[in-house]
């Protein structure tokens, strides 16, 4: 017995083994390309650790040949102004819509799980023409503002609402505080784990998206994270692997450190949102 | 009475601003597709002209839009099983024991959360044709080399590769949550019963109480395949020769290229349509099932 669950156990760690080292071959070829001097990424023998370590010259490099901070700034400006607006636009609506009767719920509700439906690079078309007729393309407002509304967020919070009792509700009414402040003061604190769930779904969306600030900038000056990799492959320092590697590294980076600090989290909250 | 009106009140004005969001950015937009496809507008022109199903027909003539439609397809048809199946597998292998279930988890799901387009760029380097790892090590164990991403048989397939890495951990994750929701005792149950071996535990038990997940899974997998993009984009710009030309990056292409705006728009609607009929079968096995995934 023992010995059959000794078998037992030991296949299942080779199977895991080999699809964790499928899963994670790119993030060591990566790490590990972007710590080589020239002459050894091009050799034909694999080496993981450098014979000579190019660490400081790679990155270096990589920060000196594109401004990587900026990017990773953009990116972070972008993304946060991104979840604070879609929380303030959101939880209002989704309160309205859990708790409150009102002329047309049925309809925004209904018009809310259609909209849920379409991909938003199926109006990314329209979109274009409205922020080019507006004069707003190519600024920080091009990528921020189509994402304001998010319905995805409307209906996770809706849901959640749902299931907070309308005695709460009540008792905030019986003090005396009006239905906004009831959204702020009443729902907010109860609605932190959904929250947090989709603070993670829409943070890790809209840092990793490419589409969307692929078509609505073209000044460096406001390129997302993805965009600043992209600009560096195509430029000349695009064939030294080692710095272009490295750069890969910086812009991966910060997403996956908050990602291996608080991996149940966001596991969690990626399953909350996808499975809805 | 004073109580739903002031409710009816409250009830507007909540949803005021996210209201008036939702018709600019959305409907608005939405709306201007299915006009725009039934013109010949182009970006910048100061005037329109219906000119009916035109765009469509033009779409119907062009070689392109199909190979386009076809390789979303094929691509979908690879990634959807591909990553469903190696999610399944990883989730079950890591419900199957005790040790070390964190670590597995938190790799497979690395991939996920890491930027598709810086990763597809490290692929790029992966599979570069004379230093590439992959195919160092191809020769090194003795089998042929290839240019994996130029060569026009292929190419699809190796971006299929890479789209099934990319989001295997995903499908892990919600296959872990539908494994988590199947009560122990019917696995005690089947032990007293006599069926020992797991594969018959699997077939018996797992598997059937599954099958909504999976439905779910399998729906969510496909409506993601058919935005494929980043890599397409960063890798292959569509070729060699139209080889892994995508929906997604005709639109990209003849609205944000080329800037006909009217033929993009037409494509869009295609799009639109394949992923809302893919999204409908979920509710319809959602009410085939009775409850939510």
């Amino acid at each position: 017995m023992t010995a059959r669950s000794f078998v037992s156990s030991a296949l299942r760690h080779t199977a895991l083994l080999l699809i964790a080292a499928f899963a994670l071959l790119p993030f060591a070829v990566m790490v590990s390309t972007s710590i080589k001097p020239a002459d050894e990424i091009f050799s034909e023998t694999l080496r993981w650790w450098p014979q000579k370590l190019a660490v400081i010259e790679n990155y270096t490099e990589a920060f000196s040949a594109a401004p990587l901070m900026l990017y990773l700034m953009n990116g972070v400006v972008v993304t946060a102004a991104i979840f604070f607006l879609q929380v303030l636009v959101t939880l209002p609506a989704a309160y309205a819509l859990a708790k409150l009767h009102f002329f047309g719920r049925r309809l925004a509700f209904g018009f809310v799980l259609f909209c849920l439906l379409i991909p938003y690079q199926a109006i990314a078309v329209p979109l274009f023409i409205l922020l080019y007729y507006v004069g707003l393309l190519d600024s920080y407002s091009a990528l921020v503002l189509p994402f304001t509304i998010s319905v995805f967020g409307i209906f996770l919070m809706r849901q959640f609402f749902m299931g907070v009792p309308d005695d709460l509700v009540d008792a905030a009414r019986m003090d005396g505080m009006s239905e906004l402040s009831i959204v702020w003061r009443v729902m907010l604190p109860a609605a932190i784990p959904a929250l947090t769930a989709f603070g993670v779904f829409s943070i890790v969306t809209h840092w990793n998206d490419y589409f969307w600030p692929l078509v609505a900038v073209s000044s460096d000056k406001y390129f997302t994270p993805p965009l600043g990799v992209m600009a560096f492959r195509n430029a000349e320092a695009g064939n030294d692997f080692g710095p272009l590697m490295a750069a890969a590294t910086i812009i991966v980076a910060p997403l996956l450190c908050l990602f291996l600090l608080a991996q149940r989290r966001f596991i969690e909250g990626i399953a909350f949102t996808g499975i809805k | 009475m004073s109580l739903s009106a002031s409710q009816n009140r409250a009830g507007l004005a909540l949803i005021a601003p996210a209201s008036i969001l939702a018709i600019i950015f959305l409907i608005a937009p939405l709306s201007s597709i299915l006009v725009l496809a039934f013109t010949d507008y182009q970006l910048g022109d100061r005037s329109l002209r219906f000119i009916g199903f035109e765009n469509f027909q033009a779409l119907i003539d062009d070689p392109v839009f199909w190979k386009s439609l076809s390789n979303t397809l094929i691509y979908s048809a690879v990634v959807v099983p591909g990553s469903m199946l190696l999610g399944l597998v990883s989730a079950l292998l890591i419900d199957a024991g005790t040790s070390l279930r964190s670590f597995y988890r938190t790799a497979f799901f690395m991939p996920v959360m890491a930027s598709l387009l810086a990763m597809a760029i490290v692929w790029e380097f992966m599979l570069h044709p004379s230093f590439g790892i992959v195919n160092t090590t191809a020769k090194a164990l003795g089998f042929a080399s290839h240019n994996w991403l130029k060569d026009g048989d292929i190419a699809l397939y190796v971006l299929a590769v890479i789209g099934i890495w990319q989001s295997f951990g995903f499908n892990m994750v919600l296959f872990m949550a539908g494994l988590s929701a199947i009560p122990r005792d019917l696995y005690d149950a089947a032990e007293l019963d006599g069926t020992p071996h797991a594969w018959e535990r699997f077939r018996l038990i797992t598997w059937p109480l599954l099958a909504p997940v999976a439905v779910f899974v399998a729906i969510t997998s496909a409506i993601r395949s058919f935005q494929v993009f980043d890599t397409v984009h960063a890798l292959t710009q569509g070729g060699p020769n139209k080889a892994t030309e995508v929906l997604l990056y005709t639109i990209y292409a003849e609205g944000f290229e080329f800037f006909r705006s009217s033929h993009a728009a037409a494509i869009t609607i295609v799009f639109i349509l394949l992923v809302v009929s893919v999204s409908l079968l979920r509710f319809v096995s959602l009410k085939k099932n009775g409850e939510g995934a």
